[in-house]
This record gives C-alpha cells, sequence and structure tokens, in this order.
C-alpha cells in the first residue's frame, strides 16, 4: 500500500489533499472562480501535454477542439433541446472523428510544417463559429443553458469547485497511468526516434492519431464545461491566441511533467487575472513574462526544480 | 466577366505582394536560424503603424516611411540580441513561444502608445483609379507591385552577386561547414532578422492605404505570411514569392466568387489540401534524414 503510493500516486495524495484544503482559504466567490477556471486549463494541458511533451508532436490549433465542445453544448440543448450531457458527448465525438480524420495526413508532417497544419485548422474553425451566425450567434456568441445532469441542476461556485477537483484528480491519475502503460512507453519512444520505436515495432502513426484524438477530447470536453459554467460562449474560445495560451502552459510548467501541466495552467490563469490591473499593459507584461520564462527556464518550472533537487541530495 | 475576373486578380496581386515580402521575412530567419518568427506579422503592423504616427506628427511622406523601415529592423534586431541568442539550443516549440512573447510585447507597446483605432494612410500618388480592360486598378496597387518586384530584384542580386549575401545563403545550407569556412554565422543571424523586420515593414507600409491598418492587423497578415512561406516549402526564397502571390489570388477570387465571409479560412484550407498532398509545400526540397 505504502509502496503503491510512494511510486506513483504521491503526488496525486498531495494534490488531492489541496484540493480538499483549498476552499479554507477561499474568501470569496472569486477565489472559487479562479480555482475553477485553473482546473479546467489544468485538465486541457494534461491532454495537450501527453501530445506535446510526452510524444512530442505540436498542435497550434487546439483551441478549436475546445470550440467545439464549447458550441456543442451551446447549440444542440438551446436550438434542439438535446440533454447538455448528451450535447457534451456529441461534441466530444465530433471532435475525435475530426482529430482522426486530419492525424493521418497531418501527422506525416513534422516540426514546423505540423505547426501550421494544426494552426490552419484551428483558425478555420474559429472562422467557422464566428461566421455561421444563425446557429452560433456570430462575433457576439450566445447564452448556454446550465448544466443539469439527470433533472438535477448544477450551479453555484462550490459544486462547481468539487466538480472541477474530481475531474482534475481523475485525470492526473488517468495521466500518470498512461504514461506508465505501454501506450504510453510507446509515446516517450517515438518522441526519442520515430525510426527507433518503429523498428522495435512500436505502429507510430497509430499511437501519434490516438494520442491527437485523446487531446482532442480532453478539450472537447473541458469547452463544454466552460460553455456551462460560464454561461456564454463567443468565437473567441476557439482563437489562435488561446492555442497559443495553452501550449504556453504546457511549455511554462514543463513539457512531459504532468505535475507540471497543473503548475502551467495556475500561473498563466493567475497571471492574466493579476496583471488586469495594469490596464493596457497586460499584454506587454504578459509576453513579456513569456520571454522570460522561455529563456532563462527553457525546460519548464517543474522539471527544473526537480533537477535542481536532485542535484542537492547527492 | 472578364473585367471581374480582372478586378479580383489586381487586388489578388496586390495583397499577395504584402504576403510575399512577409513570405521573405519568415524564409531569410528560417534559413538562418530555423526559428519560425511568429513576430513577423507585428513587423507589418509597425510598419503602417509608424507611418501613420510620423505622418501625423508632422514629417514629410518620404522621411515617415524610412522611419518606419528602420525603426522595425532595429526592433528585429533587438529580438535576436536579446531573446533569441540567450535561448540558443532550446526546443522548437520554446523558440516559438519566445517570438510569441515578442509578437506580443510589440503590440501592446503600439496598442498603449497609439490607441486601439483604425487608421488609414493616405495614397502616395492620387487616387484616381487606371482603367484596364474594364476593371480598375488604383495607383497604389501599382505602387505595391513595384517596389515589391524592386525589392526582389535586389534582395536576388544580394544573395547571388555580393559576398555577404553568399555568406547567407551558405550558412542557411550548412551552418557548421559555414562556420568552418570562416563566416561569422553569429552576425548573418542578426542581419536577417533586421532584413526581415525591414521586409515586413515595408510591406505594412505599401498596403495600408489600401487595407488600412491598426494595432492587431499583424495576427492575421503574419499568419498568412507563414502560410505563404510554406506553400513555397520553407526555406525556398522564389517559393515564398510565388507562395504569397498565390495565396493572395486564390484568396481575391474565393472571397469574390464563393463567399466573402470565408475569405479568411481560404489560406488556411488551402495551406492544409497542400500539406496533406505535397508534404513539403510546392517547391520543398525532398530531405532525407538522418537518424
Amino acid at each position: 500500500m505504502i509502496a503503491f503510493f510512494r511510486r506513483r500516486h504521491g503526488g496525486l495524495v498531495i494534490v488531492a489533499l489541496i484540493l480538499a484544503l483549498l476552499p479554507l482559504f477561499f474568501q470569496n466567490a472569486y477565489h472559487y472562480d479562479l480555482a475553477i477556471r485553473i482546473a479546467i486549463n489544468a485538465v486541457i494541458v494534461l491532454g495537450l501535454n501527453l501530445l506535446i511533451g510526452f510524444a512530442g508532436q505540436i498542435s497550434l490549433g487546439h483551441a478549436g477542439f475546445l470550440g467545439i465542445g464549447a458550441y456543442a453544448s451551446a447549440i444542440l440543448p438551446s436550438h434542439y433541446g438535446w440533454p447538455p450531457l448528451l450535447a457534451m458527448m456529441a461534441g466530444a465525438t465530433c471532435a475525435a472523428l475530426l482529430a482522426a480524420l486530419v492525424a493521418r495526413p497531418i501527422f506525416r508532417l513534422k516540426g514546423h510544417y505540423l505547426a501550421m497544419a494544426t494552426l490552419g485548422l484551428g483558425v478555420i474553425l474559429a472562422i467557422a463559429f464566428k461566421n455561421e451566425a444563425s446557429l452560433t450567434g456570430g462575433p457576439d456568441g450566445m447564452a448556454v443553458v446550465p448544466l443539469s445532469l439527470f433533472g438535477y441542476e448544477l450551479s453555484g461556485e462550490k459544486k462547481w469547485y468539487a466538480l472541477m477537483a474530481v475531474l482534475l484528480l481523475f485525470s492526473l491519475w488517468a495521466s500518470t497511468n498512461l504514461i506508465d502503460s505501454p501506450f504510453g512507453r510507446a509515446l516517450r519512444a517515438l518522441h526519442g526516434s520515430e525510426v527507433a520505436a518503429q523498428v522495435a515495432g512500436v505502429h507510430i502513426v497509430r499511437y501519434k492519431v490516438a494520442i491527437f484524438v485523446l487531446s482532442a477530447v480532453f478539450a472537447s470536453l473541458m469547452g463544454s464545461l466552460t460553455a456551462h459554467y460560464v454561461g456564454f460562449v463567443t468565437p473567441n474560445v476557439a482563437d489562435f491566441l488561446h492555442s497559443i495560451e495553452l501550449v504556453t502552459m504546457v511549455v511554462v510548467g514543463g513539457m512531459a511533467s504532468v505535475y507540471g501541466s497543473l503548475v502551467g495552467a495556475a500561473l498563466l490563469t493567475a497571471l492574466p487575472q493579476a496583471l488586469a490591473r495594469f490596464e493596457g499593459w497586460e499584454t506587454v507584461a504578459f509576453g513579456a513574462i513569456l520571454m522570460l520564462f522561455m529563456i532563462f527556464l527553457p525546460r519548464g518550472i517543474v522539471p527544473t526544480l526537480a533537477a535542481r533537487f536532485e542535484k542537492g541530495k547527492e | 466577366m472578364l473585367a471581374q475576373f480582372l478586378q479580383f486578380l489586381f487586388s489578388g496581386i496586390t495583397v499577395g505582394a504584402t504576403y510575399a515580402l512577409a513570405a521573405l521575412g519568415f524564409t531569410l530567419i528560417y534559413n538562418a536560424s530555423q526559428v519560425i518568427n511568429f513576430a513577423q506579422g507585428e513587423f507589418i503592423m509597425l510598419g503602417g503603424m509608424l507611418t501613420v504616427f510620423f505622418l501625423a506628427s508632422g514629417l514629410p511622406l518620404p522621411f515617415a516611411v524610412i522611419l518606419a523601415i528602420v525603426l522595425p529592423a532595429i526592433v528585429g534586431l533587438l529580438i535576436e540580441k536579446f531573446a533569441i541568442e540567450p535561448a540558443k539550443g532550446a526546443e522548437t516549440v520554446s523558440l516559438i513561444i519566445i517570438t510569441i512573447g515578442a509578437a506580443l510585447v510589440i503590440r501592446g507597446l503600439i496598442q498603449v502608445w497609439l490607441g486601439k483605432g483604425t487608421h488609414a494612410l493616405p495614397p502616395f500618388s492620387g487616387n484616381e483609379p487606371i482603367h484596364v480592360l474594364g476593371a480598375t486598378l488604383l495607383p497604389q496597387s501599382l505602387w505595391v507591385l513595384g517596389v515589391s518586384a524592386l525589392v526582389m530584384v535586389a534582395l536576388w542580386f544580394f544573395f547571388n552577386r555580393t559576398l555577404f549575401g553568399k555568406a547567407m545563403l551558405a550558412t542557411s545550407y550548412n551552418r557548421l561547414a559555414a562556420d568552418l569556412v570562416g563566416i561569422d554565422t553569429k552576425h548573418v543571424l542578426t542581419v536577417s532578422f533586421a532584413l526581415s523586420g525591414a521586409l515586413g515593414a515595408l510591406g505594412g507600409i505599401l498596403i495600408a492605404p489600401i487595407t488600412f491598418t491598426s494595432y492587431d492587423v499583424g495576427i492575421m497578415l503574419g499568419l498568412k505570411g507563414f502560410v505563404a512561406a510554406v506553400v513555397g516549402g520553407l526555406g525556398n526564397g522564389l517559393g515564398a514569392v510565388v507562395g504569397g502571390l498565390l495565396v493572395g489570388i486564390i484568396e481575391a477570387l474565393a472571397a469574390g466568387y464563393l463567399s466573402s465571409a470565408y475569405k479568411d479560412a481560404v489560406p488556411f484550407l488551402l495551406i492544409l489540401l497542400i500539406l496533406f498532398f505535397m508534404p513539403r509545400g510546392l517547391f520543398g526540397a525532398k530531405v532525407t534524414e538522418r537518424v
């Protein structure tokens, strides 16, 4: 039992404790709100980190999948009367199908060409959300019905916090397990060297497609939840800059680091809020901080700290 | 029929020339350092916005234009010196994020300094349209095409007939070998950032009287320039020019005949199709990778 915790789930227990104790320090709804947003981003970033950090494939269009989920949850219940849960599933299925469809040709590409292809996909989706005004409300966006599960309506910060805390823990647990599974080893192998992985019997295309689809589904589900939580959705959710923000969270927290995803999401979700008071200067400050992080901590916060800690022990 | 087609073609080539200049900027930096500079679009924005500002503060047009080209070149140089060079050897994603950070800083500063308004530059030589076979051509389009063509000839001369241009080409072929024969590759890197800053700004200045300019035009223009560079096969100068014109023309034709709402999506659809079927762009070299 103890060995079980030490081996893989020690960090998970600590995160669970933090998530349980945090509400004691929350003084107002704003704190809950921030925590919920961080948790949502953390789950997306976990999925994206599996793709970027572990499998070594970049995606600059991930916000597009977020948009698919968000708009599925916005459009299907209010225009066609679908139950929210079903709409969420439909969105995730849509995202998965689209990801699977484009993944095969896209993943023959490498480096900058892959970046370009995923970027293009994201931009096209964002433009579609903006233009199909009769369905999506156009650039002004549209309202989203509250999330209800089997007749029970989820509302209020506390319930949302509880839901997101559970989802975050589940995603953490799932990601750590996935990385330690044969699937995870295959991903890391193809990151190291595709040819070597292939020689060792890893079907690289299948794995790349699988991880891309998985991260798209993570993003779509979280897009749905964000839409329900905020109660409103605009095309900005699928914006190129949002994709960039997500990738930045991965890199700042630490590529190929599960807990790095958490730190990156927390830092870069809280930062713009903290910068908002420097009216007008927030873009400048955000950009400058990105550059500084990449120059001085190119491996990300968590891996750098971990390396330093290891060194200190010796 | 023909008149309409010509009309779309004219506007396509005009915008395409700007994309081509941006794509050349991407290509220059990519060749010198394998970095995709996502701040390229901000150079385009800087060109237009700075010209507007200098004109408004009373400088005559030629001086305003020169300043609006020189300043972005200096900005490019600063980005290279203080952001790209210290991060030597970082992963591609990190370098991409650094240039995105730089783009945000530039855009933010302009937003704080010059505001969020949309500005128009006066055309360089009047607004009297020229009639060609029933279609109209703005004098500004001639400026765009003429100056772009001149710049491309100058670049060709620079890379094929001058020692420093050849040194830059050599660096793009093989950095280590260039180092070994005594080429100062660090210097090459700095110059390519400055040169792309100037090229982007020039495109931004030329197109500003036609398409207007504001602090946030850089995002789309930059991304389309990137599309153009990839269409032509990243790293290929001629490809960048052809790619830019192609993207501009197809975009204009699609906007005219199909749907103007999806105009901005067209270049990205084009690039997806090209990458699906020709993974290295139209002019990309076949590369065998050593393991």
